[in-house]
């Protein structure tokens, strides 16, 4: 890349002391509020889209509750319904799709490429302004009665037929998906025209990668869920004939364009995870990243299958059974990118020297489940089984060992691993692996028993069930009560070192990638002097041959 | 007990047992990839530890020959998983030709169904086994979905238009029959069950529930009452196609194109017949919609069906 391209967009640095940092320049509101700094604009997401997490996990709460006996004892029907509603909705659009990217993401691919700030430091304050106002209208749904069409809005049930507010809910899920857009082009504008001079994009970290294979789909799928729901909200509110029968509608038309987002969307949340894993798994093997080209395509692979295979989830909407097997033969192709991924992040510990640190606790369990993740892909690509299984615990169990056992683990494993550099402080390693190994515990043994109860044919978003499903059920929420507690530990550590925890030096791994070479945390202008970059990522020293 | 532990649940109908296979096969794959990926995990895990003794000298930072390798593998192995999975779906898909008709309505929030002989059931479906049973589903009102687990069997059941599902049950017994499609406050209310009998047993049950019509005379009631015949009889002075031998043929359309006579486009003529006009007539036919129930079509349609 040419050195006249690196024009930032923001003024030269105020001469700064040392120990002057992004955290300490300003402490009023308005400069949080108002600020262009991706840093603390990260910071603004990381504060609300945890509020989101706990709002999502306490509805998720009242539903394992629920489901501990066979009949509706603890809530009415349309409380349950809403509490599903409300987890799913929340999770999906609030917390899983803005988590890496609007956090990790926004923190740090500025500084991963050397440069100050995004390339549009406003569109991305405005992004943020965005998403809280879309989060806005659908807590208000949430506290003011609910919405009950579970977070996949299948119409004419949304659009005719629920009593809920669901057109509030669209306008707000509408509003957010500005937010993506806007980050997502932020990103694509940035990666393509800052990075360092010497970046060249077969040295960007693979994380960065993540980022722009993510920011891609968020800038071509949100599109059409934006106006997916518009429409919605439409034939609601103007009873005008779209997606309803009754009015000329097509309701199964709603199905595909609704999935043309929502499976990428999948990928939203889980891509910028692989980035987060292929730092990790460098950085605490000290050894470069297996098949950096693979794994760098890859995510550009599975990003461009991701809008080919949406049809995967009508295999029994009546679709033609040749339509059917299109979807079906392209989302088993999904499985070679994800398992190029795998396999080289193994392959990557070889000869290596490991050091067992919090976030490499986190990149193995993502590695275990992801697999079983993603492994149950194949039932589900396969008509003659997903016929079957479809719409039961199997598909929701499948589900979350991708969107919370992949991307959900890749978030915390990230936030541990550059928690240090965001706050200037070490957090405490011992709670953090009990947590980390607690989270492992308690996911699988909320989720993997609902592959079990699925198969034996136990539909999801039922308010009761056959006795027979019962232990299972059980077995769930207690994994899911252990879960919950071990959710809440790095809530408390965390916010307990930055005031207590030790200080961190610039690199406390001693990793590579240029976020570690300023200060911890990072000044407000990331970089003095614009960096240039000499060698491929993840050059560690060779490693001492130590012959047994 | 033993055997509610083990995760296959009671097959109970011909499909149940080829998509079982395929299940096992499936999570012997599953099981292969988990136990090589972890395993090899485990053991790097191990050895190379920071500070551990271990040959570390001549380190790979990548291979073309093993990328290669593991692309392709899980390509072929993709590739025939989806070709088997798609032989069995497909000899599953179609519904044999000498198949039972049941006709089967869901609404919030239960299931009405009707036999060809005239017996309504409500959230209980009666049939015997040894004999393939073909369901033409229609919703009144949103989308709901027929799933029998036992079956292995699942369609969606939409409303404005007709899905079929068959299945043929190997097993007497009472089955659940739940509603898979999320579809309001009690979702979790639409459910039934499934009774199969042996073939002796299910003509007593039809003999004992208490019917006026078969559905065809319903339907043929119907014809007469709702004023069909007044147009679409031989003597009509109206000119309205005919329509003896009608069912299954194909129809040419004053677009030009052909289109099969079957129970959607029977449907969608008496609903919406504006939508496909028959070469040679003028669209003058009045809509339907509205005046005759879900049920109802379902009798005229059976009615038709059979002149000839």
């Amino acid at each position: 890349m040419s050195s006249e391209a690196l024009t930032y967009p923001i003024e030269p640095a105020k001469a700064a002391s040392p120990g002057d940092n992004y955290l300490t320049n300003g402490f009023s509101l308005k400069s949080w509020l108002l600020t262009h700094d991706h840093k603390r604009i990260a910071i603004l997401y990381l504060i609300s889209i945890s509020v989101f997490f706990v709002i999502g996990g306490l509805a998720a709460s009242l539903v394992r509750l629920e489901l501990i006996t066979p009949e509706g004892d603890l809530l009415a029907h349309e409380t349950y319904n809403k509490m599903f509603t409300v987890h799913g909705v929340v999770m999906v659009f609030f917390f899983l799709v803005p988590s890496i990217p609007a956090v990790l993401g926004n923190f740090l691919v500025p500084l991963m490429i050397g440069a100050r700030d995004l390339a549009f430091p406003r569109i991305n304050l405005l992004s943020w302004y965005v998403f809280i106002v879309g989060g806005l209208f659908t807590l208000v749904v949430a506290l003011t009665g609910g919405i009950d069409t579970g977070w996949t809005f299948y119409t004419p049930y949304s659009s005719m037929f629920s009593n809920t507010y669901v057109a509030m809910a669209a306008v707000g899920v509408f509003i957010t998906g500005f937010s993506s857009i806007l980050t997502g082009l932020n990103f694509i504008v940035t990666i393509h025209k800052m990075r360092a001079p010497g970046l060249t994009w077969f040295r960007l970290p693979l994380f960065v990668w993540g980022q722009y294979a993510t920011s891609l789909i968020m800038i071509l799928g949100t599109p059409v869920l934006a106006s997916t729901v518009a429409l919605v909200a439409v034939e609601r509110v103007f009873r005008i004939g779209v997606f309803d029968p009754a009015l000329g509608g097509d309701p199964i038309l709603f199905q595909h364009l609704f999935w043309f987002y929502s499976h990428p969307a999948v990928y939203i949340m889980i891509l910028p995870a692989m980035g987060v894993i292929s730092e990790l798994i460098s950085a605490f093997s000290r050894r470069p990243v297996f098949g950096y080209h693979f794994i760098a395509l890859s995510s550009i692979a599975i990003a461009a299958l991701s809008f080919l295979v949406w049809g995967h989830h009508l295999f029994v909407s009546g679709q033609s059974p040749y339509a059917g097997l299109v979807f079906s033969v392209l989302s088993f192709l999904v499985a070679v990118p994800s398992a190029i991924k795998t396999f080289n992040w193994t392959a990557t510990l070889y000869k290596s020297s490991i050091s067992w640190d919090t976030p490499m606790i986190y990149a193995m369990g993502f590695m275990g489940l992801f697999l079983i993740g993603g492994l149950t892909g194949l039932y589900l690509a396969a008509i003659a089984i997903d016929i079957h299984v479809t719409d039961t615990y199997f598909v929701v169990a499948h589900f979350h060992y991708i969107m919370v056992g992949g991307a959900v683990m890749g978030y915390l494993g990230g936030m541990h691993y550059w928690w240090p550099k965001i706050s200037g402080r070490m957090y405490p390693e011992g709670w953090a692996k009990i947590s980390a190994v607690l989270i492992f515990a308690g996911f699988n043994l909320t989720f993997f028993p609902q592959f079990i109860v699925g198969y034996w044919g136990m539909p999801r978003r039922y308010h009761t069930y056959a006795p027979e499903f019962q232990v299972l059920n059980v077995m769930s929420t207690a994994g899911a009560s252990i879960l919950g507690v071990a959710y809440a530990f790095p809530v408390f550590y965390f916010l307990w070192s930055l005031k207590y925890g030790e200080k961190a030096p610039a690199n406390p791994w001693g990793a590579t990638g240029l976020e570690w070479q300023v200060p911890s945390p990072p000044p407000t202008v990331n970089f003095e002097e614009v960096p240039v970059v000499t060698e491929e990522p993840y050059q560690y020293p060779l490693l001492e041959p130590e012959r047994v | 007990m033993l055997l509610s532990l083990l995760p296959i649940p009671e097959q109970a109908s011909t499909q149940s047992v080829a998509i079982d296979t395929l299940f096992l096969v499936f999570t012997a794959l599953v099981v292969f990839f988990t136990v090589l990926v972890s395993v090899v995990l485990t053991i790097f895990a191990i050895k190379y530890t920071r500070g551990s003794k271990a040959d570390r000298s001549n380190p790979l930072d990548g291979s073309l020959k093993l990328e290669i390798t593991w692309s392709v593998i899980p390509l072929v192995l993709a590739i025939g998983a989806f070709s088997w999975a798609s032989y069995v779906y497909f000899d599953l898909v179609h519904p044999p030709a000498d198949s039972m008709e049941v006709t089967v309505v869901g609404r919030q929030w239960m299931w009405k169904i009707q036999h060809p002989t005239g017996q309504r059931e409500i959230n209980e479906l009666h049939v015997p086994v040894g004999r393939p049973v073909k369901l033409t589903m229609t919703s009144q009102d949103v989308i709901h979905s027929f799933f029998i687990p036992a079956f292995r069997v699942k369609q969606d059941v939409v409303p404005g238009t007709y899905s079929q599902l068959w299945f043929e049950a190997t097993k007497p017994g009472t089955y659940h029959l739940f509603c898979a499609e999320y579809c309001g406050t009690e979702h979790s209310r639409m459910i039934g069950s499934v009774v199969a009998m042996e073939p002796q047993d299910y003509e007593k049950w039809l003999q004992a529930g208490s019917t006026n019509e078969s559905m065809v005379q319903a339907g043929e009631r119907l014809f007469r009452d709702k004023g069909c015949s007044g147009c679409h009889a031989g003597n009509s002075s109206v000119r309205a196609p005919l329509l003896n031998g009608i069912s299954g043929g194909p129809v040419p359309l004053d677009d030009g194109t052909v289109v099969p006579a079957d129970d959607l486009y029977l449907r969608d003529s008496i609903l919406l017949p504006k939508k496909q006009v028959a070469a040679g007539f003028k669209p003058i036919m009045p809509t339907f919609q509205g005046q005759l129930s879900e049920e109802e079509l379902f009798q005229l349609i059976a009615y038709i069906k059979t002149l000839e």
